[in-house]
């Protein structure tokens, strides 16, 4: 079984079913599945193979769909990067990924015009929207319309197996460089599989996602709504929450996934309540664990929807879910492991412990990653070897508290690595941006507990004499370059930073600080 | 361009198009969709907003049509400022 089958399935028992609303627009199963076969082979007629990387670079939108099932449905290996993604980054990810092939969008120009032509492995590049005539040459650029002739024939099936890559998702490293999670076809089914059995997804539903495709959480939106033969709504963003809200009313939404950010947000509208949300079914909430206030009031607000809080991460896409019945005994929680998965806490010396301690977080299933592509060294780390030959568990660094009846408490990170939307943040891709503003003399970002985000990225700096800078100068200079998620809440101005004997920045004082 | 475009615009380009072009960004660039702003930039911008106009963004205007384009903000600043709230 490959991760495009449970789609295909899908497609061939309900043809007629409109699959996806996207960019204003319905898609049914059918033309789904014809859309993304004639790119795929499209694709497979420019020359890409089994295992070839393909980037995928859009907004989502069904392009954005259909390149994510052309490249599986191919034999390659997609790499959804997220729009937000800035150019100094897009362009290691290609370096490092070396795709053959790059799928994105005309409104992401002038990120990708000049990056690139310096990845010697790209030989196509496909974009949706007019194509410039100065983007490039002729024979690599195609048009995201044109790529999709009918007479384009049949897939050639590429002989693909569950113990291939499916994808490679990057997230942050402790180095500053990101790390690209390699996920064979068997890991993500098997997530899929072990989430919408508890959710308890059904094909009449109709799911709101307005997470970014790039994120795994988004993903999987799409790809366990095709696998139950659901609907699936799509939305750019949620900057606009009264435009989800309207969509979410008008397409009779059953089941909203969001992250703590995004339910805040919609809690401090004065309208929420205008809007006929009498469909929704489940709400679910990954990344952070939410608030007691938030829990009280979504279920004041929206009593219809059963709430599911969540924690995951992309090396092995979810960990724990809190069963919603739990919510009022156990609130701060992020649940217990899910259905076909072991989790349990280990020492420093990697003994396991009983319940009821506080230790490093280990993840067993089929689930979890094959590693991080071309790291060698850094997967040794976090994938070790578990109770049977030939079998790696995730070591995940994420430290937990576990009661007695396995219910796990987020407490912090082993390495310095910040925790904020669910997202790993490394302080030192943050203070490689502090450190180029003009000015600034050192730098130092660590993470602060914070209700909302889990924790909250801060910032203290040390300015050259003769410069000033406004802490909102600082957030929004770096928001120019890096994602919204890395960006510092928190930023203060310090006379110097505390140092160790070896001249070393100590960040533990300022934590204690913070 | 009116006064209040220019404020917006140098404001957009100084925080968030540092080190790119802005030469790309005209009174119709959709901000969202060439990803110059996210939700938490489109939050900055109404922070902006009220602070150097003075004025109250409320629920139902934080909208597209409101604050998707320049010419969209500099047109909505310009209906808020006109009726004094």
């Amino acid at each position: 079984m490959l991760l495009h089958n449970q789609f295909e399935a899908s497609a061939e028992h309900l043809p007629d079913k409109v699959a996806l609303v996207a960019d204003g627009r319905r898609y049914t199963y059918a033309e789904i599945d014809q859309l993304s076969a004639r790119l795929a082979a499209m694709l497979q007629r420019r020359g890409v193979k089994r295992a070839d990387r393909v980037a995928i670079f859009m907004p989502n939108g069904a392009e954005a769909v259909i390149a994510i099932y052309a490249v599986l449905r191919a034999g390659a290996i997609f790499i959804p990067i997220s729009p937000q993604t800035k150019a100094a980054k897009l362009h290691y990810i290609l370096q490092d990924s070396t795709p053959t092939c790059l799928i994105t969008d005309t409104r992401l120009a002038s990120v990708w015009e000049g990056v690139f032509g310096q990845a010697g492995s790209l030989r196509t590049v496909i974009v949706a929207g007019p194509v410039s005539e100065r983007a490039g040459p002729p024979d690599t650029f195609l048009s995201f319309g044109a790529t999709a002739p009918p007479d384009e024939g049949p897939i050639v099936h590429p002989g693909t197996i569950d113990q291939d890559l499916a994808a490679i998702i990057y997230t942050s490293g402790s180095t500053g460089a990101p790390k690209g999670v390699m996920l064979a076809h068997l890991n993500m089914i098997t997530a899929a599989n072990s989430v919408s059995t508890y959710l308890g997804l059904r094909s009449d539903d109709v799911i709101m996602c307005a997470l970014p495709l790039s994120f795994d959480c988004g993903l999987y939106q799409v790809l366990m709504g095709f696998k139950k033969g659901a609907r699936v709504v799509l939305e750019p963003s949620f900057a606009f929450p009264i435009k989800v809200l309207e969509l979410m009313a008008r397409e009779r939404v059953t089941v909203f996934p969001g992250v703590p950010t995004m339910f805040s947000m919609l809690l401090a509208l004065d309208t929420l309540a205008q809007f006929d949300l009498s469909s929704l079914r489940i709400i679910t909430s990954t990344a952070a664990a939410l608030s007691e206030r938030h829990i009280r009031d979504l279920r004041t607000l929206l009593p219809q929807a059963t709430l599911f809080s969540m924690y995951g991460l992309t090396e092995c896409k979810r960990v724990s879910y809190l069963p919603p019945d739990q919510l009022d005994v156990r609130p701060t929680s992020v649940g217990r492991g899910m259905p076909n998965e072991e989790v349990y806490l280990v020492d420093e010396d990697g003994k396991r412990l009983s319940p009821g301690s506080v230790g490093e977080l280990v993840v067993r299933g089929s689930h979890v990653m094959r590693g991080y592509w071309r790291k060698p060294e850094e997967t040794a780390k976090c994938l070790k070897p578990g109770l049977y030959p030939g079998e790696f568990v995730l070591h995940t660094g994420d430290l937990f508290r576990m009661d007695d009846e396995g219910y796990l408490y987020f407490l912090g990170r082993k390495d310095d690595m910040i925790k904020s939307r669910g997202e790993k943040v490394a302080p030192k891709e943050v203070e490689g941006v502090l450190h180029s503003l003009e000015g600034v003399l050192e730098a130092a970002v660590v993470g602060v507990p914070d209700p909302l985000l889990g924790q909250a990225v801060k910032a203290f700096v040390v300015l050259t004499p003769g410069y000033r800078y406004s802490e909102r100068d600082i957030i929004t200079s770096c928001l120019a370059s890096l994602e919204s998620f890395m960006v510092p809440k928190y930023v203060e101005f310090v006379p110097d930073l505390p140092k160790t004997s070896n001249g070393k920045i100590d960040k533990k004082p300022l934590t204690g600080l913070a | 361009m009116s006064d209040a475009k220019d404020l917006i615009r140098t404001y957009i380009v100084d925080n968030f198009l540092m080190g790119r072009r802005g030469d790309n960004l005209t009174s119709e660039t959709s901000l969202l969709e060439k990803g110059i702003l996210d939700s938490t930039g489109f939050l900055e911008l109404i922070c902006f907003l009220e602070e150097r106009f003075g004025i109250t963004v409320a629920d139902e205007e934080m909208v597209p049509e409101n604050l998707d384009t320049l010419n969209a903000i500099d047109a909505y600043v310009r209906r808020k400022a006109a009726s004094g709230v």
